[in-house]
C-alpha cells in the first residue's frame, strides 16, 4: 500500500510540473527556434519567417547600435521586450531562453559530473566574474565611438556565426558523404538528397571557419574547467542584463529562519549567485535550480515580502575597475583603427560588401558579425572575412570572394536578412538601378578587370569568353574585340578578346567565378568602383550605352 | 573466505599464470602478428592481400555510364518537323507534335519522362533566357494525361543556384503544378558517362541520377542568340546535363555541341518559339532583347529543327553556325528542313 503511495506521490502533477521541468521545455522551445532559424534563412525555405528575429530581440544588439549610429533600426525595437522581462524576472533570459546558454548548461549537465560536495565548490562565486562587466564596458565605449565589436562576444551572433558557418556545413557535409557511400552501394537515396537537408548548396565552404569553430568549441570546452564558464565569466549580453536585474520585481528570496545553512542550494546554481548567503541578482539567472534543491522550502522566488539584507543587488565591481575598463575601452579604438587597413586609401581591393552595404567606416559601426547574411547567401559567394581582408575591426563580417560564387542578380536575400543595416534593405528594382532607381544607377560592388597575360584570347591564341557569356547585364559589361587569326598550328581561328565597359559592370563577378583559370583567374573583380563610398569610386562619370 | 594477505608478507601467494592460458597467449599474439604480416606482405594477386606495390591499386576505379539511345521511329505519313504557329500555346504545341505523329506515339503508357528545359539563369520567364514555364506546364499535362506516362522528372544543372533557377525562372511552380518532379544537381548526381565517338567529351561527368530507368526524353528549348555560337536552341540545351569543368568548353564550343548530340539521342526536341531571345544572348537581361516569336517545333530531328530555327525565328538567314554542319558530319541528322516541316493549320 505504501509503495503505491510513493508511486502515485512520484506522477503527482505537483513533481511533473515543477518549474525547473517547465523551465526546460522553454530552453527546449527556443533552442529549437534557433535550428529552425539557421535551417529556413535559406533561399527555397524563407517562406517570410522571420528569421533574422532571434537576433533582433536581443537587447545588447539594440543598446550598441543605438550607440554606433544613433538610431534603431527596423525590427530592433524588439530587444527591448527582453529588458522588459529582465525588469520583471531578473537574468531569466540567460537561463530560459538564451540557446548558447543552453548549449552551456546541457555540455554542462551531460559531462560535468561530479560529487555534490565538489559541484557546491564549484558553483561558489568567484571574483574573476566580474570580468563580463568589464568586457560590455569596452564593447559599449567602442561601439560609441563608432567600432562595433559586440559581434564577437554576444552570445547570439557568436552562436549563429558558428552554427552558420561550422555547424551546418559539417552536417551538409556528412549528409553528402553518407548518401555517396549508399549511391555506391546502388541504393536510392533521392531521401537523402542534401539540398532538401542540409541548408546549403552542393558542398558549401566557409573561409577561415576553422577559426570560427575553434572560437566556440573552446568555450565550451570551458565548461569543464568552470561550470557556465562563458555565461559567469565572458558574456557581455549577460553582464547588461546582470546591471539590469538589480531592479526586477521578483528575485530569489532566502528565509533566514528556515534555512540551516546545509548548501545544497549551491549544488545546481547555474549562475554561482550564493543562494545560501546574501543573494546576488546580477549573477542570478533565475533558473530555479535552488528552490528544488532546499530541503527546508527556504527558497522563493517572490515579488513581496524580500528580505532586505540578505541580497547584494549590483555587480561587484569596484570603481577602479570601471575606470580601468573605461580608459580600456577608450585606448583600444584607436589600437584596432590605426591598423590602418580600412581605410580609403590604403583598403584591400579583396574587401567586396554585399549589395546594399552602407558606406565602410557606417558599415563597420553596423555589422555585428553574427553571419546571417553569409548563411542566406544562395551561391556561397558571402564569405567571413580574415584579417587579410578586414583588418582586426572586421573580422568575420561578410566579403564576397568570387573564386567560390558571384552575386546573382536579382537576389537581395542577405540585405532582406540583415538585422543591424549594415546591408540596408534594398529591392531588386533599386539593386538594378530600374524604375525610380533608374537616375542613381545599378549598384556597384566593384569592378572587373583582365590580367591579359592569362587570359586564354589575349594571351594564348585560344578561343573562349564564357565571362562574355555569362555577364548578366544588358547591355553586356564584357564586349570582345573578333579578329581572325593564323595560330602557331597554321589554323585559322577567330579569337574574341574580351574588354570591360566599366560603365556597365556592376562587379556582380560571375566572370571571374566562371574563367576557367582557375588558380588566378584572368578576369577578376576588385572592390574599386564600388557604388556605396564616393571615396572609392573609379569613373568620373558613366556614359551612356545604346 | 581466506583473507588473502599484502603483497609484503612472507606468506603471500602466489597465483602464477597457467600451462593453457600461456599457450593461448602465445597463439593469439602469433595469429594476429602472421595475419598482419599476410595481409600487408603477400603478393596483390593472393586472396585478401592488401597490398598495393605501385600505389595505383588504391586509385578508385571509375566505371563509365553509358547512355541509351532514346529515339522512337517516326509514323511513316508524319514528317520530320511539326510547327504551331496558330491558337494559344496549348494548341500550337498540339499541332506541332500531331504533323509529327502525334505525342501518344512517342510517349506509350508507363513510361518514364524525362524533360530537359532550359533553367540557366536566375531569370524571369519574359527576359527569354530559359524555357517558357506555360509550356511545360502544358507538356507535362499532356504526358501525364494523354499519354499516362507513369512519371515525369524535369532536370537541369543551371549556372547560377539551382534552387533560385528553378523558383524564379517559374520552372518550378509550372512543374509541380503540372505533377512532375523535380530534381535539382546535387554533388552526388553526377557519375562519369562515356561518349563513343565523342570529339572532346568521351568521358565527362554527367548528371545522371534523374535518368535511372528513365524510357523516354524531351529537350525543351528556348530559341536565344549566342555571341559565341551563334544560337543555343536545342543542341546547345544539352550542354545543361553535365557537370566538371564546363567552362573549359568556349575553346572549341563547335565540336562540344556537335558532340552533345552524340552524347544525347532524344525521343523529341521541342523548340520553344514563344520568347525569341534575339540579342545579348545566351543571358538576356532585358525585355526589350526578346521578341515574341508564336512558334512551338516539335522534331526527331535534332539538327533540322535548329536550322529551321535559327532561320525563321533568330532570323540570321542560312549562314548557319558551324556546329550545325558539325553535326551533320557526325550523322546526328541533316541541316536540310525543306519538306520536312508541316505545319497544321485551319
Amino acid at each position: 500500500m505504501k509503495r503505491i503511495d510513493q508511486l502515485i506521490s512520484s506522477l503527482s502533477v505537483r513533481r511533473i510540473l515543477r518549474i525547473t521541468n517547465v523551465r526546460i521545455l522553454a530552453q527546449l522551445f527556443f533552442f529549437s527556434i534557433f535550428l529552425f532559424s539557421v535551417w529556413a534563412t535559406w533561399t527555397s525555405r524563407l517562406g517570410g519567417y522571420p528569421v533574422s528575429r532571434i537576433l533582433e530581440i536581443d537587447p545588447l544588439v539594440m543598446i550598441s547600435t543605438m550607440l554606433s549610429t544613433g538610431y534603431v533600426y527596423r525590427y530592433l525595437g524588439w530587444g527591448l521586450l527582453i529588458l522588459g522581462v529582465t525588469l520583471l524576472f531578473g537574468r531569466v533570459f540567460c537561463n530560459w531562453v538564451c540557446p548558447y546558454g543552453s548549449l552551456h548548461q546541457f555540455v554542462g549537465w551531460l559531462f560535468n559530473i561530479g560529487r555534490a560536495r565538489d559541484r557546491i565548490d564549484e558553483n561558489r562565486y568567484r571574483s574573476i566574474y566580474f570580468l563580463k562587466y568589464a568586457i560590455l564596458v569596452v564593447l559599449l565605449i567602442l561601439a560609441f565611438m563608432g567600432a562595433l565589436q559586440i559581434g564577437l562576444l554576444d552570445p547570439i551572433c557568436l552562436m549563429y556565426r558558428s552554427f552558420a558557418t561550422v555547424v551546418a556545413p559539417a552536417t551538409d557535409m556528412v549528409i553528402d558523404t553518407v548518401s555517396l557511400k549508399a549511391n555506391n552501394l546502388e541504393l536510392d537515396t533521392l531521401w537523402l538528397d542534401s539540398l532538401k537537408f542540409g541548408p546549403g548548396t552542393a558542398r558549401r565552404v566557409f573561409v577561415g571557419s576553422f577559426w570560427i569553430g575553434l572560437f566556440i568549441f573552446g568555450l565550451v570546452s570551458a565548461n569543464l574547467l568552470i561550470p557556465r564558464f562563458f555565461c559567469r565569466v565572458l558574456c557581455p549580453l549577460g553582464a547588461l542584463l546582470g546591471v539590469i536585474s538589480r531592479f526586477s520585481l521578483f528575485r530569489i528570496n532566502r528565509d533566514v529562519h528556515k534555512c540551516t545553512d546545509c548548501n545544497l542550494c549551491l549544488t545546481r546554481c547555474e549562475g554561482a549567485a550564493d543562494p545560501q548567503g546574501a543573494v546576488r541578482l546580477s549573477e542570478c539567472f533565475s533558473c530555479m535550480n535552488c528552490i528544488d534543491d532546499c530541503p527546508e522550502d527556504a527558497l522563493s522566488f517572490s515579488l513581496v515580502r524580500l528580505d532586505t539584507k540578505q541580497v547584494i543587488p549590483a555587480p561587484s565591481m569596484s570603481r577602479r575597475k570601471l575606470m580601468f575598463a573605461s580608459v580600456l575601452g577608450l585606448a583600444t579604438y584607436p589600437f584596432i583603427k590605426n591598423h590602418g587597413v580600412n581605410t580609403d586609401e590604403n583598403f584591400s581591393g579583396a574587401l567586396i560588401r554585399p549589395p546594399g552595404s552602407v558606406e565602410e567606416s557606417e558599415f563597420l559601426s553596423k555589422c555585428i558579425k553574427c553571419d546571417q547574411c553569409i548563411n542566406a547567401c544562395p551561391t556561397n559567394v558571402l564569405q567571413p572575412a580574415t584579417l587579410q581582408e578586414a583588418g582586426i575591426e572586421g573580422l568575420w563580417t561578410p566579403v564576397m570572394n568570387f573564386n567560390i560564387g558571384h552575386c546573382q542578380l536579382k537576389c537581395t536575400l542577405c540585405s532582406e536578412v540583415c538585422p543591424t543595416g549594415a546591408i540596408r534593405k534594398i529591392t531588386v528594382e533599386e539593386k538594378l538601378g530600374k524604375g525610380s532607381f533608374e537616375e542613381q544607377g545599378p549598384i556597384r560592388l566593384g569592378t572587373a578587370f583582365y590580367d591579359t597575360g592569362r587570359c586564354l584570347p589575349h594571351a594564348m591564341e585560344i578561343p573562349c569568353v564564357v565571362c562574355e557569356e555569362v555577364c548578366p547585364v544588358s547591355p553586356k559589361a564584357i564586349q570582345t574585340k573578333d579578329v581572325e587569326i593564323k595560330n602557331v598550328f597554321e589554323e585559322i581561328v577567330v579569337l574574341n578578346k574580351p574588354f570591360i565597359v566599366p560603365d556597365l559592370c556592376i562587379g556582380c563577378g560571375i566572370c571571374q567565378t566562371e574563367c576557367p583559370v582557375k588558380d588566378e583567374r584572368a578576369v577578376y573583380v576588385t572592390a574599386i568602383g564600388e557604388s556605396r563610398s564616393r571615396e572609392r569610386r573609379l569613373l568620373l562619370r558613366t556614359r551612356e550605352v545604346g | 573466505m581466506k583473507k588473502s594477505k599484502s603483497i609484503q608478507h612472507p606468506e603471500y601467494e602466489k597465483t602464477p599464470m597457467s600451462r593453457r592460458v600461456f599457450i593461448r597467449r602465445i597463439a593469439t599474439a602469433g595469429g594476429l602478428g602472421g595475419a598482419a604480416t599476410y595481409v600487408a606482405t603477400a603478393p596483390e594477386d593472393w586472396p585478401l592481400s592488401m597490398k598495393d606495390r605501385t600505389g595505383l591499386r588504391s586509385v578508385p576505379l571509375v566505371t563509365p555510364l553509358r547512355l541509351r539511345d532514346y529515339r522512337v521511329e517516326r509514323p511513316s505519313q508524319a514528317v520530320d518537323i511539326g510547327l504551331g504557329r496558330q491558337g494559344d500555346t496549348a494548341e500550337k504545341l498540339r499541332r506541332a507534335l500531331d504533323a509529327i505523329g502525334g505525342l501518344t506515339h512517342y510517349i506509350k503508357p508507363d513510361d518514364i519522362v524525362l524533360v530537359k528545359p532550359n533553367v540557366a539563369f536566375d531569370r524571369s520567364p519574359n527576359l527569354g533566357a530559359t524555357s517558357n514555364p506555360e509550356l511545360l506546364e502544358i507538356l507535362i499535362r499532356m504526358l501525364l494525361v494523354d499519354c499516362r506516362a507513369q512519371e515525369v522528372r524535369v532536370a537541369d544543372n543551371p549556372i547560377e543556384s539551382p534552387a533560385d533557377c528553378f523558383a524564379k525562372s517559374g520552372i518550378r511552380y509550372a512543374s509541380e503544378k503540372a505533377g512532375g518532379r523535380i530534381y535539382l544537381p546535387d554533388s552526388n548526381a553526377f557519375k562519369m558517362l562515356q561518349t563513343p565517338g565523342a570529339e572532346l567529351i568521351g568521358q565527362w561527368w554527367f548528371f545522371h541520377r534523374p535518368f535511372t530507368n528513365v524510357d523516354k526524353v524531351i529537350g525543351l528549348a528556348p530559341v536565344k542568340d549566342h555571341n559565341l555560337c551563334g544560337a543555343s536552341i536545342g543542341m546547345k540545351n544539352w550542354y545543361g546535363l553535365l557537370g566538371g569543368t564546363r567552362n573549359q568548353f568556349h575553346q572549341d564550343i563547335h565540336a562540344i555541341v556537335s558532340d552533345l548530340t552524340l552524347m544525347m539521342k532524344p525521343t523529341l526536341t521541342i523548340v520553344d518559339g514563344t520568347h525569341v531571345l534575339m540579342q545579348n544572348g545566351p543571358t538576356g537581361g532585358d525585355p526589350s532583347n526578346v521578341k515574341a516569336g508564336n512558334a512551338v517545333l516539335a522534331s526527331v530531328d535534332p539538327v533540322a529543327v535548329d536550322a529551321w530555327a535559327y532561320e525563321h525565328l533568330l532570323e540570321r538567314g542560312r549562314d548557319y553556325p558551324e556546329y550545325m554542319f558539325k553535326a551533320e558530319a557526325k550523322g546526328s541528322g541533316s541541316i536540310n528542313w525543306e519538306g520536312r516541316v508541316r505545319e497544321i493549320t485551319g
